[in-house]
């Protein structure tokens, strides 16, 4: 083995290692949607947010445009307060925006599908979103159900 | 009385060892000076630890992969959720059975290379008469293999995951028809690069420094017999796996648990 063959061969695995980690990067995890800056953060307050967890993402008409980046508690207004990143691409969304939690599939993840409104104004960084719905809780449905039969 | 005295000479032998393995790892560090003046020791230590690694390194991920292939589809089907294959591939590979199994390979395939070769020297006395030549075999010899170890042991690792991956996709996608994208598609959506991909780094570069450091040392401090040199090669393979099983316990507990 000459030095010069040594040299290439290691430049070979190192170049395969850090190829092999580019491709995890950019592949397999979701490091390719933060491309494009970061974006704008929204605000929105839910009765009960369900299963809503940080990171799950945040849909538009089912495409994804955002994620979810913090859930705290209010403890003056008794709610959740749910912020997510919404990707700098789509800055078109009204004031008047609709927030809601749904479930993806039965058992699923939970995501915050938004729903546009009709104002000309558009969501800007810090903004609190008006009309939220909570999450379904099944137990919650399944009792309000149960309540109904009963009472007639 | 007699057995108390063996207890203590246990303890006390043990305590020692532990003393000698932490010295030698401070002078090790501190000779590594030498390698930035004269990285040709160090690229010849690479190809042997790391380059003649990447095969068995990639055919086990590859078989890994697939199995997870399988035996992810088998359990996801019955909840008609085999699109989340490429997550629980991927998630597995990466968190897990990459750092992991890689370190494994590597103390079988390297570290008892590396124990034999420099338990060999001291054998042979070539390291003494290094010594008398005033060279520092902790630079010419310990230095360069355990730096090539703790560099190679990451790409080792990130190539097991990428081949995993593939060969995951190879079964799922191609052998039992789950959908291509979904299974792209779900994976990226779940694996997160800081939370999931940089802590398997984080884990394979601790795996690589502890997996180097006991390979180097019991090569260093084995008693220099033909019994010894084999007794030393057979405790780099099994301390290795003992502590980076028991160090990945501790790192995913610190890493993954506090969901």
């Amino acid at each position: 083995m000459t030095t010069r063959r040594i040299e290439i061969t290691v430049g070979i695995f190192v170049a395969l290692g850090l190829a092999a980690l580019f491709m995890l990067a950019v592949q397999v995890s979701n490091l390719g949607e933060y491309r494009g800056g970061d974006g704008y953060e929204v605000h929105a307050y839910f009765n009960n947010i369900g299963g809503l967890k940080v990171r799950a993402p945040v849909t538009m008409a089912g495409v994804r445009v955002g994620r979810v980046t913090a859930i705290t508690y209010d403890a003056e207004r008794y709610q959740a307060r749910v912020s997510f990143t919404i990707s700098a691409r789509y800055d078109q969304l009204p004031t008047d925006t609709q927030a809601s939690i749904y479930t993806a599939g039965l058992l699923g993840e939970q995501y915050i599908a938004l729903e546009p409104g009709g104002e000309d104004e558009v969501l800007r960084d810090g903004d609190v979103i008006l009309f939220t719905q909570s999450a379904l809780v099944l137990e919650e449905l399944i009792g309000r159900v149960l309540v109904n039969l009963t009472g007639n | 009385m007699g057995s108390l005295q063996r207890l203590g000479r246990w303890t006390l032998g043990v305590l020692e060892r532990l003393g000698r393995g932490h010295l030698f790892l401070l002078r090790t560090l501190l000779a590594m000076g030498t390698l930035v003046r004269r990285p040709g020791l160090l690229l010849r230590e690479i190809y042997s630890v790391g380059v003649l690694s990447l095969l068995i390194v990639a055919v086990s991920g590859l078989f890994v992969g697939m199995v997870l292939g399988y035996q992810g589809y088998i359990t996801l089907v019955d909840f008609g959720a085999a699109e989340a294959l490429g997550t629980v591939v991927a998630l597995s590979l990466v968190r897990e059975l990459g750092p992991v199994v890689t370190a494994l390979l590597f103390a079988g395939r390297a570290g008892s290379a590396l124990t034999a070769e420099i338990g060999l020297m001291k054998t042979t006395e070539q390291l003494s008469s290094m010594e008398m030549m005033a060279v520092d075999p902790y630079k010419r010899v310990i230095a360069p293999r355990f730096l090539a170890g703790v560099i190679s042991m990451p790409l080792l690792a990130a190539i097991f995951s990428a081949v995993g991956v593939a060969g995951g996709y190879f079964i799922g996608v191609g052998v039992l028809g789950v959908d291509s994208g979904a299974y792209w598609s779900q994976m990226q959506a779940s694996v997160d690069f800081h939370e999931d991909i940089m802590n398997g780094v984080i884990k394979s570069m601790v795996f690589g420094v502890v997996a180097a450091w006991i390979a180097v040392f019991e090569g260093y401090d084995a008693t220099p017999t033909s019994e010894g040199v084999s007794r030393a090669t057979t405790r780099t393979v099994v301390h290795t796996a003992l502590a980076i099983l028991a160090l990945d316990f501790i790192l995913t507990g610190l890493m993954f648990g506090d969901i």
